[in-house]
């Protein structure tokens, strides 16, 4: 099924912007083939592909970081060969990239004006601050922000920050905002706060190109999706004919049989394995977490980004003091002052940032598998390559990383074989209780589905798993139970048969759940 | 070995081979005996900068230290009549303490290593100036110390111990920093000390370790450098020092950033920068250049070598267009 031709003739606007049979290589790789799009004003382009189909080379060539080697792009109804960064900004195309540019040590309006600060009278070149404000409080006021414009960018949360971005792509008067992974990083209520912020855009009549893995959000706010698989377009489809499952077999040609879903549970689940005793962490200091995960199930953690989910992550893993309450073992008391601590408990955290914490990415695959368990490969405190090899050679096969070898530079693989290397480095060495934070973000679906595997093994082989995921699909199909958590306590623990979006939602958010 | 040692290696020869064929001098017993003498002290300090700066830290105190320790080495012997074997470790024990000081400050307080071992580099010769009242610290006419005198000052076969000393604490500290658990910790952390806490690594005593291995090998140097001097002013004793020891791992391929630098490439910064200040006496160059000449040399060396990294990356580049453009061609 091809719904290409039924977006032609849907009207008869003339298009913003239009690329004809771009093309573009790279050493050995066809990155783009021949790829045709049409964006007309105001209207909202879901693009979605899996990691590699060629939506980062698209968004290169629009932003005029590179030019295609064949292919037209008409923005405006002027023809380009390519395009340069400078024509790219100056027709009107702004991005909002996945990783936020924001100055954390500026104030909002500063952030906003960069560079194009308004400046007073005379020979000094001064900032006029006063005006920096009032210029920029309209934009904030059309992208809906709750704050105000002398806000430091480091009070503020992710969303607030996105929204920033596109304050700063409206004041450069943009006609097209392409927004890459917008909500990756977000919970649910600011995902809805920023899908309004696009809603409201389109009604201004700015084009939008939205970049996402979460389908269901392309669902809603996409009048046409736009899907691309191995740098060629695999289809198009009209509003009408948006859906979650026409989508994933577009981007991987085929449908998926267990979609995106871990296993059953094999076991039923044990005993308390690892438990939170009225702790208290540095996101709400004066509200005590009770919670506990049992052996052998996966206990998803569900709540909106800053409700102390990731604070309470690191506390159990001894990254960070908890400032009060106790935490528990197999029913033993249990203190750590350090990630040491917990690792020697057997307890180990797949950290939220996997670039900055989750491994190094300057040394080996095989040197970041044994890094935290370095003294197993050593004799007399030297280290052993083989030892070193043997064991990355195990995990590699185990996990399917795909590599040329052990010794790759783990900063060269993609983000699912990252992450897979992060999992390797603890599944080494045997885990009583696995945290993971956000382990599929940013991952394509077929390394989701190979990580969801991964997790369920772990928990029929007898590990608590416990899963922090902001991403709802996630949380419902992969866990055996659901913890959701809400201005630092736990609001409520749902069970299998109360899994509901509705009822993770109203628990995010301080109700009770039906 | 690596690439960017091995052109180090065949800097230091080149230069070598161009100062003695204009003046001959240089290459006699006596002038390579002095020089490698300098490259045995100075090589012992460079080696306990190296251990810092791989954490991403550095030590600035190292010349105050060497002044200080050497006060104290001088007048604990022949002023208060203590034993050379009970005076050494007791200093080397004191260079540990002050390492650990910085370390801990660094790691449990959160300092910046800059800012703590600059406070230390002014803290330490004040002591060390008061400690003498300003005067000069020596050995009384006559006063000989044989068997001590023979470890660091005396020679070995021609060889200068000193550097024979510099010789037998590379190849130990090589096997640490290249082969061992905690050399690899200590590239981790240098690298990315946040993911090495996640990885489980105790990274502040590991940090802590680094400063005190390079307060014991300052104060083992700092030794040395008494005994080869056998009178220190201690207002000008060691000054700069800790220059020398930076300049010779920054030459040695090291990053101030950290994680990054090899113990061969600190040696051969040492011998690069002795064997400059040897040419500038040997080609009659006026010695108050001397440090003129170190400057430019380091920041040439630094420039080609990052140049050299950048033609590299673009080469590799154009092959690799180039390959995949025939591939394409081929289809």
């Amino acid at each position: 099924m091809n719904y290409s031709d039924a977006s032609i003739g849907a009207s008869t606007i003339a298009p913003f912007l239009s690329l004809e049979g771009v093309r573009k290589t790279y050493p050995g790789v066809v990155a783009l083939d021949g790829f045709s799009l049409e964006v007309r004003p105001g209207e909202v382009i879901g693009l979605v592909g899996e990691n590699g189909a060629g939506k980062s080379t698209l968004m290169k060539i629009l932003g005029g970081v590179t030019t295609p080697d064949t292919g037209t792009i008409i923005v405006d109804g002027v023809a380009h060969d390519g395009l340069t960064v400078e024509a790219s900004i100056g027709s009107g195309i702004a991005f909002v990239h996945q990783e936020l540019n924001l100055f954390e040590n500026l104030d909002v309006a500063a952030n906003i004006f960069f560079g194009r600060e308004p400046l007073r009278a005379g020979p000094l070149r001064l900032v006029d601050r006063v005006r920096l404000r009032t210029l920029a409080a309209p934009l904030l006021k059309r992208v809906g922000a709750n704050f105000s414009a002398d806000t430091p960018v480091s009070a503020l949360s992710l969303a607030q920050q996105q929204m920033v971005e596109i304050a700063k792509a409206l004041s450069i008067e943009a006609r097209l905002v392409i927004l890459d992974e917008p909500t990756s990083s977000l919970p649910l209520a600011e995902t809805d706060k920023l899908l309004d912020v696009i809603k409201a855009l389109k009604a201004d009549g700015i084009s939008v190109i939205f970049i996402s893995h979460r389908l269901h959000e392309v669902e809603r706010v996409a009048d046409r999706v736009v899907v691309l698989r191995d740098g060629m377009l695999a289809g198009t489809l009209p509003k009408n004919a948006i859906n979650h499952d026409q989508m994933v077999k577009l981007m991987i040609g085929r449908m998926l049989k267990e979609r995106e879903k871990a296993a059953e549970s094999a076991r039923p689940p044990g005993a308390v394995a690892l438990s939170a005793k009225a702790v208290r962490t540095s996101a709400y200091p004066d509200r005590p977490v009770d919670l506990g995960v049992r052996r052998g199930e996966i206990l998803g953690l569900a709540g909106l980004v800053g409700s102390g989910r990731t604070e309470l992550a690191r506390v159990l893993f001894g990254i960070e003091k908890s400032l009060g309450g106790a935490l528990q073992l197999d029913g033993k008391d249990l203190v750590l002052g350090s990630a040491a601590d917990a690792v020697a408990n057997g307890i180990f955290l797949v950290p939220e940032d996997r670039k900055l914490t989750g491994i190094l990415l300057d040394l080996s695959i095989a040197q970041n598998i044994s890094l935290p368990n370095l003294p197993a490969h050593a004799r007399r405190s030297l280290v052993s390559a083989r030892a070193e090899a043997v064991t990355a050679e195990k995990q590699k096969r185990n996990l399917g990383i795909k590599a040329p070898s052990v010794a790759t530079r783990t900063g060269s693989l993609s983000g699912g074989n990252q992450q897979k290397v992060v999992l390797a480095k603890w599944l080494a060495m045997s885990p009583k209780v696995m945290i993971l934070d956000e382990p599929t973000r940013g991952i394509d679906i077929g390394a989701k589905a190979e990580i969801y595997g991964l997790m369920r093994a772990l928990a029929d082989a007898g590990v608590a798993v416990l899963m922090i995921s902001s991403d709802m699909e996630e949380v419902i199909g992969v866990s055996d139970r659901i913890a959701v958590m809400h201005e630092g306590q736990i609001s409520g623990i749902l069970d299998k048969e109360q899994f509901s979006q509705e009822n993770v939602l109203l628990l995010a958010v301080g109700k009770q759940p039906k | 070995m690596s690439k960017k040692d091995l052109g180090l290696l065949i800097l230091i020869l080149v230069v070598g081979a161009v100062v003695a064929i204009i003046n001959p001098r240089f290459l006699l017993p006596i002038n390579l005996a002095n020089t490698s003498n300098l490259i045995g002290l100075f090589g012992i300090l460079a080696i306990g900068q190296a251990f810092v700066i791989i954490t991403g830290g550095i030590e600035l105190s190292v010349g105050s230290v060497v002044a200080l320790l050497g006060v104290l080495f001088v007048d604990f012997i022949a002023t208060r009549g203590m034993a050379w074997p009970v005076a050494l470790p007791l200093i080397l024990m004191l260079g540990g303490i002050i390492g650990l000081a910085h370390g801990w400050l660094i790691t449990r307080l959160k300092l910046q290593p800059f800012v703590v071992t600059l406070c230390g580099l002014l803290i330490y010769r004040g002591v060390a100036r008061f400690y003498t009242a300003d005067g000069t610290a020596g050995f009384a006419f006559g006063q000989n110390f044989p068997e001590l005198e023979f470890l660091t000052a005396g020679r070995s076969y021609g060889v200068p111990n000193s550097f024979i000393a510099l010789i037998l604490i590379a190849i130990v500290m090589w096997v640490v920093l290249h082969r061992s658990v905690f050399g690899r910790y200590l590239y981790a952390i240098g690298k990315n000390e946040e993911a090495a806490k996640y990885s489980g690594i105790r990274t502040g005593r590991v940090v802590m370790a680094a400063y005190v291995i390079c307060g014991v090998l300052t104060a083992l140097s700092a030794i040395y450098f008494a005994m080869y001097t056998r009178s220190i002013s201690p207002a000008s004793h060691g000054q700069f020092y800790e220059l020398y020891a930076i300049a010779a791992a920054v030459l040695g391929g090291f990053s101030l950033r950290g994680g990054e630098g090899s113990l061969i490439g600190v040696i051969l910064g040492t011998v690069l920068l002795q064997e400059l200040q040897n040419l500038v006496n040997l080609l009659g160059i006026p010695s108050s250049l001397n440090f003129a000449v170190m400057g430019g040399v380091i920041l040439i060396g630094v420039l080609v070598d990052q140049q050299w990294g950048v033609y590299r990356e673009r080469r590799l580049m154009l092959e690799a267009t180039r390959k995949g453009a025939a591939s394409v061609a081929a289809e």
